[in-house]
């Protein structure tokens, strides 16, 4: 088909573009970094990433679900700007008093304020259209939510300005594609792919904006593979580049993953008297655990809990014994070591509580027709029921084990069933955390795999983990799953009122940033509800534009080839980006079984944004067309485009102690500030 | 008129015998010896039951699906005589002489044997030759697994007769497509389509998918005649419209009147009442309507009432109260106001009853004519046999601290008063100005004081509350959530002023005279929703698999054991049949990918109309592979090898289509097409080999130990081979 003819008369963007985007960016700067000192206390999620960042100004180690590098930037930042880390950051409310904050929220705000230019470039790029890019940016200067969530120490912001950098660089990339291997291609191409490493290495979210580019590049390899007047030489020297950026990405991920096994040396054969810890090998599966407390009353037997922990703990070590004697011989360090072999029967002890690893036909607590495990014993002495036959998988009697390669199975011995994770979430007698169980199915599911990953043995010479260290396609693989899968602990409880994907777009409810009561400092995380239903709107407003464009085009109605070219151009091609986009960062979020937050639209929310200007502009540009004189034609444009603009500021001017904060009644009360924009009953401010 | 008397009337029937020969031998291979084994086969023990209740008009509700599925194999035990009579508890049960166990099997056996023709049919219409459609036939009529599964009370082969047909309708709407649009024949195949994908959902929601994938399809074909010149707007927008009707209205119609049959043929209250809301259960024969029937429509004060929580998690319960007290101390130290519990019992109680009092009144009875409760009003409640206050106030409950305790209250004169004012806000009203309605109407009731809301809050209380459910009042009320509303059960209109009498009206049986009937969308509104969203626990299965297990069959599903002698049924498929029909999904993507590289840079391997060919019959086969298998791997529930059949259907159809292709382009010399025919008819005995072999344990026949080892071809296969006791 060939790229659409690009006529004189097609508006190219002039000079004003970049006083556009000087004057869009101030904005920008000045509402992000408005009252940002205020509230003086720990709002929110800051107690999270607050305290992570502090971590690592101390060199604390620690373990999280998020990849590290949205925390490093904080601390970073907070290090930079003289923050020591000493603020414990314990819970939301806790003033920050003499320590200095201002560092860590200013980065972030920072970033969050580049969101804006960002938009406007990249809009500017797909539609070459100066209104429709003003649209577009000041519908993200004016959001109350988009304020509110740059101006505190999340990830978010962090998050959605690598994104909103990788879609900026993919984009102008794609403009430059006439010109490949040109100075200016490279460097977009370049900064594609270090900006999708960052969204990565922020938040799994970045996995989606890395789908974006991805089928973005198998298009543009598709159109360029029927591009006969290339040789097929370079079509292959660009399709060896362009999926190099999301691999780039992923490799840069795994290896922020990765360390946490790094620089650990281990023994590598498991041995009589070593102490470990067991890790679930089903994806993102944790460490067997158990504590002092016993299953409450009605829940099998009232003995010790055993169950599986996410995270590393000291409650996580056992020891292993044989099953006929005590370690008191082991430890003596004379005595010659002894190897575990597969097929051997065995006792492991917990380390902390000195009861042993327990089965027996008591039915277990969530998983009915599995028996329970638990901790029995005392100081290491218990019955026939603690016996545990362990076997490496697809390996014959007699061999050794090895730490971290070894896929084990504990077969008890004097029920025949075997221990495994359920991944069901225990309730609060458990502590929330994962359900360990004894399954009779003897069937070989990741479920009811283990591996060892700690080994302490002092009798027996360390070896590097590198030689162990899982594959990098492994990790990389694990990483994946996790999102998908591993979030799984963080299931909603039955009688909790929790947010729904439908509710966000159209802004059914917020979030309390700071804040409860009438006398209190008061923050909500909650979009500018005109800028919202404007975006909801024009999403319905777009497809019927898209549906009836692409019939009229493939109808061929006759049109004149400039109308053709932009339309096709503008609507389906920069739109049809956007869209899928939102799509991409929405519709995974119906899929998801974990807990939900309203804060997890913002980056749909952005492409939104985007998607309103580039379908306004293109609207108000074919209506004008109706009209004869080309003065009023322009006039009309002009004006509706300035009317949409001076609505959203105006709604801004109400909206805007949402953000930079309320005192005083609540919205029901008619003395309030706020009174009568409570326009949902869902709001709560 | 009378034009027979001119010319003489003659039928030229044209009948093709391969067709006719393979639904013969459909029939035999599915129908043969169907009552045998006369035991209850697997899934038989959970279907059977719902014929059973069909049977007897007992409502039910099924997580698993629709009704359809479920009222055909009922169908079929009306047809036979049976009367509902069978203890459907255990797998390998014998059946009683009244179950007519060949007719309830016959259904899904015919549907099973019909499959045959119709992948004959489908291939014949993808454009392909008669002697590829005659393998697609065989293979289909040669596999063990669809055999297995056709020839019991199951709804698999039921479902994949109504996908093939729903695929052939279309195929052969779409051939007529080019000369006859509007033809009488073009709308039976296109109004075929619709009927067949509607009845492909109304057996399991499995169909959907390829519901969605014929859509695709339409929508594609849509698309491509969009860009045919030479059709007039007038007429596309009449092709739109015939697609939007049989496609769309008419499979909505037909899914709405599964349900219509459903909802009138199960009219008894049944096992499973209390899931649904007390309107649903008060619609239905004996059960609640048996209590509530003609009792009083509207609230009134004085009216006496039990109230019944609308979320019924985690059981169905009536707020209560008894004249234990709260314990001064709870275990945990906290201090409670150690006034008179309240509440949520999940068994009928003389302690549910409530009274409805007027705060600016004294009396406890109904005057004349009643002063009905509306929406807004404050109201007292009263316990009807303590006559003491439904009250909260700002002390923590006992298990969710962060709410108020609900009480009621008891004067111990500690500067703590009384807080028993409560607000009616009916949720459901149309106006602001509602009555309050028996079992109609959802209420919450907002305290006065506090604004805090009654609500269950689904923790059951220690030893002390008796392990009663907890009510609360929540403060921070987010939005709606049917936790916090109730609606009124059971109620009559007080007429005791003195409290022994009251006791006395509270323990008589209420009497009725009205009856009220809920419009049936609004029963199927909450049907379908209770279907959709009650989650039976995760049951792990000693036979359940994961879906990356199917495609190599790792696994298999013992059906039945004979007691004594080794014979047994297997769910197993032939190994020769899904391995090639594995081969051919690979080879199909490989050379599709190759072609597609290649015409892009406009080479062109094959003519155009074949790749035409084998694109559409990818469509239909590949896609259809995909959209019944993938989908699999995003579900959480548990997963048996049946769930893969109709992909597996769609898979094998890929092979005769593969088969011809690689004869008629890739072999082009005339010694290299003997060869690959001399392979064919090599690896087709291979096919008829394994069927043989594993047809005991389709079929059940007797075997030893020693061959029923030697069947057990896999490790991971789980074939029960009986320890012989020397």
């Amino acid at each position: 088909d060939g790229a659409p003819p690009v006529s004189a008369l097609a508006p190219r963007p002039r000079a004003g573009w970049r006083a556009g985007l000087g004057f869009v960016t101030l904005l920008s700067f000045v509402s992000r970094f408005y009252r940002l000192p205020e509230p003086p206390h720990v709002c929110w999620d800051e107690t999270h990433f607050g305290k992570m960042g502090s971590y690592y100004i101390n060199r604390t180690f620690f373990f999280d679900v998020h990849p590290p590098l949205g925390k490093m930037l904080i601390g970073l930042a907070g290090y930079l700007s003289g923050y020591d880390g000493t603020f414990p950051f314990q819970k939301p409310g806790d003033r920050y008093e003499q320590h200095n904050y201002m560092g860590m929220r200013g980065f972030c705000a920072f970033l969050g304020s580049c969101l804006v230019p960002f938009a406007y470039l990249t809009v500017l790029e797909l539609s070459k259209s100066l209104p429709a890019a003003l649209l577009t940016a000041f519908i993200l200067i004016f959001d109350t939510g988009c304020i509110t969530l740059s101006q505190y120490i999340l990830l978010d912001p962090i998050l959605m300005f690598f994104l909103m950098g990788a879609v900026l660089s993919m984009v102008k990339c794609n403009s430059c594609a006439d010109r490949p291997f040109s100075a200016s291609w490279w460097l977009w191409l370049s900064l594609t792919g270090v900006n999708l490493a960052g969204a990565m290495g922020v938040k799994f979210v970045g996995l989606f904006v890395v789908l974006l580019v991805g089928l973005n590049t198998i298009y543009d390899l598709w159109d360029l593979l029927g591009n006969l007047s290339l040789s097929l030489v370079s079509c292959t020297m660009e399709l060896c580049i362009g999926p190099g950026d999301g691999f780039f990405s992923s490799a840069f991920q795994s290896q922020l993953i990765g360390n946490n096994l790094h620089n650990v040396s281990i023994p590598e054969h498991l041995a009589y008297g070593s102490v470990v810890t067991m890790k679930n090998l089903r994806m993102a599966g944790g460490y067997l655990h158990s504590h002092w407390h016993l299953y409450p009353e009605g829940v099998g037997a009232r003995q010790q809990q055993v169950t599986a922990y996410l995270h590393k703990d000291l409650n996580n070590l056992w020891i292993i014994k044989k099953h006929d004697s005590d370690t008191a011989d082991l430890l003596d360090s004379s005595s010659p070591v002894e190897f575990v072999r597969h097929g051997d029967v065995i006792r492991l002890e917990h380390k902390e509580t000195s009861r042993n690893l327990h089965s027996h036909q008591h039915e277990a607590p969530l998983t009915r027709k599995h028996f329970q495990v638990t901790g029995y014993g005392i100081n290491g002495t218990g019955d026939s029921n603690d016996f545990w036959r362990i076997e490496v998988v697809g390996r014959r009697a007699g061999k050794l084990i090895k730490v971290l390669r070894s896929k084990i199975r504990l077969t008890h011995v004097a029920t025949g069933c075997i221990l495994g994770s359920s991944g069901k979430t225990l309730p609060k007698w458990g502590w929330e955390q994962v359900e360990v169980t004894c399954t009779p199915y003897v069937k070989e599911t990741p479920n009811s795999l283990w591996n060892f990953e700690d080994h302490i043995n002092p009798k027996l010479p360390n070896i590097s983990l590198d030689v162990l260290k899982p594959s990098f396609l492994e990790i990389l693989l694990e990483s994946h799953m996790v999102m998908i899968r591993g979030n799984s602990g963080l299931k909603p409880k039955d009688n909790e009122v929790t947010s729904k994907p439908w509710h966000w777009p159209i802004n059914y409810q917020g979030l309390r940033f700071s804040g409860v009561n009438e006398t209190d400092y008061r923050v909500y995380l909650l979009g500018n509800p005109v800028v919202w239903w404007l975006n909801l709107f024009t999403i319905g407003l777009y497809l019927l534009i898209a549906i009836s464009t692409a019939v009229v085009l493939k109808r061929g109605v006759q049109l004149t080839s400039e109308y053709k070219g932009e339309l096709s151009r503008v609507v389906l091609c920069g739109g049809g980006q956007v869209a899928l986009g939102w799509l991409l960062h929405y519709l995974p979020f119906f899929m998801m079984g974990r807990v939900l937050y309203f804060h997890h639209y913002f980056p749909a929310m952005l492409f939104s944004s985007m998607l309103t200007g580039i379908t306004w502009d293109t609207l108000l540009k074919f209506f004008s067309q109706f009209l004869s004189a080309s003065t009023t034609a322009r006039r009309v444009y002009g004006g509706g485009i300035l009317a949409l603009i001076l609505l959203i500021m105006y709604s801004f001017y109400l909206f805007h102690p949402l953000s930079y904060g309320m005192i005083g009644p609540m919205a029901s009360d008619p003395s309030s500030p706020m009174a009568g924009l409570q326009w949902m009953d869902s709001w709560e401010f | 008129m009378l034009g027979f008397l001119k010319k003489p009337v003659v039928v030229t029937a044209e009948i093709n015998l391969n067709l006719v020969v393979l639904t013969v031998m459909g029939l035999m291979s599915r129908l043969w010896g169907l009552s045998y084994p006369r035991a209850v086969v697997f899934d038989e023990v959970y279907y059977g039951q719902f014929v059973s209740l069909y049977m007897k008009r007992i409502f039910f509700v099924d997580d698993s699906g629709p009704p359809l599925g479920h009222m055909l194999l009922a169908l079929g035990g009306y047809l036979g005589g049976f009367d509902g009579n069978f203890l459907w508890n255990r797998i390998g049960a014998e059946y009683s002489t009244n179950v007519p166990v060949c007719s309830l099997r016959f259904l899904p056996a015919l549907a099973g044997a019909l499959c045959i023709p119709l992948a004959y049919q489908i291939l014949v219409e993808l454009q392909f030759s008669h002697c590829a459609a005659l393998g697609a036939a065989l293979l289909i009529l040669l596999e063990n697994s669809l055999i297995t599964q056709s020839r019991f009370m199951l709804l698999e082969s039921i479902l994949i007769f109504f996908i093939l047909l729903a695929v052939l309708s279309y195929l052969k709407f779409y051939n007529l497509q080019r000369h006859s649009s509007f033809s009488g024949r073009w709308w039976f195949w296109l109004l075929l389509t619709g009927v067949a994908c509607s009845c492909a959902v109304g057996v399991k929601y499995m169909g959907l998918f390829t519901y969605m994938l014929l859509l695709a399809i339409a929508g594609l074909h849509f698309w491509h005649m969009l860009g045919d010149r030479n059709l007039s707007n007038v007429s596309l927008v009449c092709h739109f419209l015939a697609r939007g009707l049989s496609l769309l209205i008419i499979p909505v119609a037909m899914y709405l009147s599964f349900f219509y049959v459903h909802l009138t043929l199960l009219y008894r209250s049944g096992p499973h009442d209390q899931i649904m809301t007390s309107a649903f259960q008060a619609s239905l024969e004996g059960g609640l309507a048996r209590i509530t029937q003609g009792q009083p429509l509207e609230v009134a004060y004085g009216s006496q009432i039990t109230l019944r929580n609308v979320l019924g998690k985690p059981m169905q319960c009536w707020l209560h109260s008894h004249t234990n007290t709260y314990p001064i101390r709870y275990e945990n130290g906290r201090g409670s106001s150690h006034q008179q519990q309240v509440t949520c019992y999940p068994f009928k109680d003389v302690n549910n009853w409530w009274i409805v009092k007027d705060p600016g009144m004294q009396q406890l009875v109904v005057s004349n004519p009643p002063r009905p409760v509306r929406h807004g009003h404050v109201v007292q409640l009263v316990h009807g046999i303590t006559t003491r206050y439904l009250n909260t106030h700002d002390v923590a409950a006992p298990l969710s601290p962060h709410s108020q305790e609900v009480s009621c209250y008891i004067d111990y004169n500690i500067s703590m008063p009384a807080q028993n004012l409560w607000r009616v806000e009916i949720v459901n009203r149309e106006s602001d100005t509602d009555v309050w309605k028996t079992i109609l109407s959802e209420v919450r009731f907002v305290h006065v004081n506090t604004s805090a809301v009654l609500k269950l809050s689904g923790a059951s209380l220690p030893e002390w509350g008796y392990r009663q459910l907890e009510v609360v009042g929540e403060k921070l009320s987010k939005g709606y959530h049917q936790s916090m509303v109730w609606n009124v059960e059971e109620h009559r209109y007080g007429k005791s002023q003195e409290q022994k009498e009251r006791e006395v009206e509270l323990h008589s049986p209420t009497r009725m005279d009205i009856s009220k009937n809920l419009s049936f969308m609004a029963k199927f509104t909450e049907l379908q929703w209770k279907i959709l969203t009650l989650k039976n626990e995760d049951t792990e299965h000693k036979y359940s698999s994961s879906a990356l297990d199917w495609i190599t069959m790792d696994t298999n599903i013992a059906y039945w054991l004979h007691p004594t002698s080794g014979a047994q049924i297997h769910l197993l498929g032939n190994v020769c049949t899904w391995n090639s029909a594995n081969i051919a999904a690979v080879v199909y993507t490989c050379l599709s990918l190759w072609y597609l590289i290649r015409r892009r840079r406009k080479i062109y391997d094959i003519p155009e109309d074949a790749w035409q060919l084998w694109a559409s019959a990818g469509q239909i086969c590949v896609g259809g592979w995909v959209v019944n298998y993938l989908p699999f791997f995003l579900m959480e529930k548990t997963l048996f090898l049946y769930h893969y059949l109709p992909a597996l259907t769609f898979q094998i159809l890929l092979i005769p289509i593969v088969l011809q292709h690689l004869s008629d382009h890739l072999c082009r010399s005339l010694l290299s097409k003997s060869m690959f025919s001399a392979l064919i008819v090599a690896w087709f005995s291979s096919v008829c080999f394994a069927y043989r072999t594993f047809s005991p344990v389709t079929y059940g026949e007797p075997l030893s130990v020693a061959e029923l080892k030697d069947l057990r071809w896999k490790d991971s296969w789980n074939i029960l081979i009986r320890k012989q006791g020397h």
